[in-house]
């Protein structure tokens, strides 16, 4: 029998310091990054825009595109090589003109080279600004409403304390996704916020396993003893094998992904590995030891008042 | 457990078989399953799989219908009616403005005529009467709400059937055109080869107006200076045949629309015999024809303005009166241009100006690439994952596989039966759904192994780890659930497939990782024979 763990003792929850420091320290520097860059990238699925997907007969050199398009005054256009160093993607800004008049300037501007050789267009998004608003306000929507339902369920099933400590780490995942996602240079699209959602309702199964164990373990009995802290750390080995085994076939099938799903799929196939690696992660080192956390300042504060009445 | 063994066993044959009948239904069964035939064009994939626009190439587009602009031109056809109406009781009126979207102001010559006016102005049923002043004989006639979003909901539903009409005449299998939100229109059409051609006949508003030429008025001077009151300034655009140089031609014409193209009975193309150009004809119906000999009549030798969405197209000169409803539109056209201009006029004009809100238009070579990586890479997750779960488990990994397989024969099915669309991510999330759903089956396979530690024979083991682990597959299900059913709300086209793959894939992981594997443990391990040692 292969066995990951045998018989797994780590402690965990008396790491948890540490674990708070790495996540803080990461999650700052992604948002120093993010700080530095001017925020967080939108695609146009949000800041509105168009897209126009090229593809040349054979390579071309960025700065012959660059070249060809500062002809048409198209404020700050994006352009990148996308998967093939024939194929590229031109983002531009959105514009008085109509989408109709802006890929047909592109087209004619890039005629205008004949030793580019005539590409075929081979996708046009357009996303007028309107849209790419209520897409925003809908993203926020959306996160905000799947944490409230998991939050709930949660706390339905376990207890509150649970629920929020879930939350958090979900959170922390969401914040490790987007650090990650700013240091890489990707950008927010529709298809991350997809990846994220996923991340979100999948992240928390692992800390379910875990919560499940303490719950199973108390009712057994026998050790009612144990501190809370030493309860939580046991499940989370008791649960560790399950934990890692369920995340790394997820995370197989998100590297594939990554690896071979074409260009438009990367930057959903980098969210969702970053986000099963950190869920996994905030399973073991956050989840747990904020609920520890939690119930530790409880008990502190049940014996503070003692104090205050010793002192009076 | 073992009594309901060959019940269990037939559903579960049941279930694949009914999956490879909805997958690849025999000839006599498809029209039953799928009406018409289907539509999905994925090569490698079944036929019966309906593919997004984003695999098969096609248009995505939201319009939305500038519904304020279907309120003014009511208040301004209300304008015209209720000038008419009075100057048929003898009232003199000064003026008659449009204040806003849905207000008149009504100034008339005299207060004398003051009650012969309200009485003219009460008509118009879809106005009140405010602000009336009669000492200075002016006042406002206010279009009621509940008349103005009655007019809004109409203007969305015609505009939606103008724009189905227009699609339908220029031939696109399988269109979809829906309202989505208060006004706004989907429109996605599959496979269109060219994408240009198909927004212009669309988004076409296809106002056709005819008007007097007021020829008083020289319309270079009033390009420069001014236009005089009751009439307005045209262009129209001539394109140079050697310079290809586009110039505009000033015209002044009288506000009044004397015949628009909602009293068209037909239009089509036709070829000049002399220049060999292409124009469109027009046919009015009978009561246009009424009006157009009318006006033939009271105007010869006077030049009419053909208007299209308030570029002139034409200004002949009217010889005679025109007694047989019939005028061509000239102006220089491609053959291409004229075929559309007659499907515009056919299927008739927009209530209002729309605007291309989002558009998604993705090549059908671009879509065809798509679907290869698509498919690689879920060959490619499963294969590792398969291996994985085979070197782990051994032979309770090779059931797991088992139940993976029949979870995608289900997840493809599913789609088809209710005839979901497949898309780039949600071929993404059978990707992920390959990776999720062995994770059933590895709660449950641990918790046998700690069962087994524990020191429990086989089968105590496998009934308390499936029974034990069945809570928590349950929890962890709802919560990917609950955010496949936020996405799925959320999503549009593309997102909402991997939506819809993904919450497939999982709900199906419930039967196929719980029920079948257990089915199939319990036919090795529950026999009458004792079992030393399990696989797993």
């Amino acid at each position: 029998m292969i066995q990951l763990f045998h018989n797994p003792n780590y402690n965990f929850i008396g790491r948890r310091r540490w674990a708070y420091l790495l996540s803080i320290a990461f999650i700052l520097v992604g948002l120093g990054s993010m700080a530095m860059k001017g925020g967080l990238r939108y695609g146009i699925d949000f800041s509105g825009g168009t897209l126009i997907q090229v593809r040349f007969e054979k390579p071309v050199p960025v700065e012959r595109i660059r070249t060809a398009l500062d002809g048409i005054k198209l404020g700050e256009s994006v352009i990148q090589e996308f998967g093939d160093p024939r194929e590229f993607i031109l983002r531009l800004p959105l514009q008085n003109a109509s989408v109709e008049e802006v890929t047909a300037q592109v087209r004619g501007a890039l005629a205008k080279d004949a030793t580019l050789g005539a590409p075929e267009v081979r996708r046009v998004e357009f996303v007028g600004p309107q849209v790419g608003r209520d897409l925003q306000l809908q993203a926020i929507y959306a996160v905000l409403v799947s944490m409230a339902g998991i939050l709930l369920y949660i706390a339905f099933r376990f207890d509150v304390k649970g629920g929020v400590a879930s939350v958090v780490a979900i959170i922390h995942d969401v914040l490790v996704c987007l650090a990650a996602m700013s240091l890489t240079d990707r950008e927010m699209s529709l298809p991350v916020l997809a990846a994220l959602l996923t991340i979100i309702g999948y992240s928390v199964n692992d800390t379910i396993v875990a919560y499940d164990r303490v719950r199973e373990n108390r009712g057994k009995g026998g050790r009612r003893a144990e501190p809370f802290a030493q309860q939580i750390n046991r499940a989370i080995n008791e649960t560790l094998s399950r934990t890692v085994l369920t995340a790394l076939t997820v995370f197989f099938s998100t590297v594939v992904l990554y690896l071979f799903g074409g260009k438009v799929l990367e930057d959903l196939a980098f969210v969702l590995t970053v986000g099963v690696v950190t869920g996994t992660y905030s399973t073991i080192f956050i989840a747990g030891a904020l609920v520890v956390e939690w119930t530790e300042w409880v008990e502190g504060k049940m014996r503070r008042p003692k104090k205050v009445i010793a002192k009076a | 457990m073992r009594r309901n063994l060959w019940l269990r066993i037939g559903i579960v044959a049941a279930v694949i078989v009914g999956s490879l009948i909805y997958l690849y239904p025999p000839p006599f069964v498809r029209p039953l399953l799928y009406g018409h035939a289907a539509t999905g064009k994925g090569g490698l994939l079944p036929q019966t799989i309906n593919l997004g626009l984003d695999l098969q190439g096609g248009i995505h587009l939201v319009l939305g219908i500038d519904l304020d602009k279907a309120v003014e031109a009511q208040v301004e056809r209300a304008a015209s009616s209720v000038r008419a109406s009075l100057e048929k009781r003898g009232v003199g009126v000064k003026r008659i403005e449009r204040r806003g979207a849905a207000e008149l102001v009504v100034e008339l010559a005299s207060a004398q005529a003051w009650s012969t006016a309200q009485t003219a102005a009460g008509e118009l049923t879809a106005f009140e009467i405010k602000e009336p002043d009669q000492a200075a004989g002016r006042f406002v006639l206010a279009m009621r709400p509940k008349d103005i979003s009655q007019l809004k909901e109409l203007a969305v539903r015609q505009g939606l059937e103008t724009i189905r009409n227009r699609v339908d005449q220029f031939g696109v299998a399988e269109p979809s055109i829906q309202q989505q939100g208060d006004n706004r229109i989907l429109v996605q059409l599959p496979g269109v080869q060219d994408p240009e051609r198909a927004k212009a006949l669309i988004g076409k508003t296809a106002l056709l107006e005819f008007k007097l030429i007021d020829e008083k008025v020289d319309p270079e001077r009033a390009a420069r200076e001014s236009v005089p009151d009751g009439d307005e300034l045209l262009y129209q655009k001539r394109v140079d045949r050697e310079t290809k140089q586009e110039r505009k031609v000033p015209y002044v014409v009288q506000k009044k629309t004397l015949l628009t193209g909602a009293d068209l009975a037909n239009a089509r193309v036709s070829i000049d015999q002399n220049t060999s150009e292409p124009y469109v004809s027009v046919e009015f119906n009978s009561a246009g024809a009424r009006a157009f000999g009318e006006l033939t009549e009271a105007n010869v030798n006077r030049r009419l303005a053909i208007v299209l969405d308030g570029n002139i197209h034409s200004a002949p000169v009217i010889r005679e009166r025109i007694p047989s409803g019939q005028a061509q539109i000239t102006g220089g056209f491609t053959s291409e241009e004229a075929t559309d201009l007659a499907i515009v006029l056919r299927a008739g004009a927009l209530p209002a100006p729309v605007q291309v809100l989002e558009e998604r238009t993705v090549g059908p070579s671009l879509g065809a690439d798509s679907i290869q990586r698509g498919i690689w890479s879920t060959l490619a997750a499963g294969a590792v994952v398969v291996l994985f779960m085979l070197i782990y488990y051994r032979v309770s990994g090779l059931i797991a596989d088992l139940a993976l397989g029949l979870n995608l024969l289900i997840l493809l099915a599913a789609m088809a039966a209710f005839q979901a669309t497949l898309t780039l991510p949600g071929i993404a999330g059978i990707v992920l759904t390959i990776g999720m759903a062995v994770d059933t089956n590895i709660l449950i396979f641990e918790r046998i192994r700690e069962e087994l530690r524990a020191g429990k024979t086989v089968r105590a083991a496998i009934d308390a780890g499936f029974s034990r682990a069945f809570k928590t597959v349950i929890d962890t299900h709802v919560t990917v659930l609950v955010s496949g059913l936020i996405l799925f709300q959320f999503g549009t086209g593309p997102v909402k497939g991997f939506a819809v793959s993904l919450m497939i894939g999982i709900a199906a992981s419930l039967f196929t990782a719980v029920f079948f594997t257990r089915l199939v443990f319990d036919l090795l391990y529950m026999g009458s024979r004792k079992h030393e040692a399990l696989s797993i």
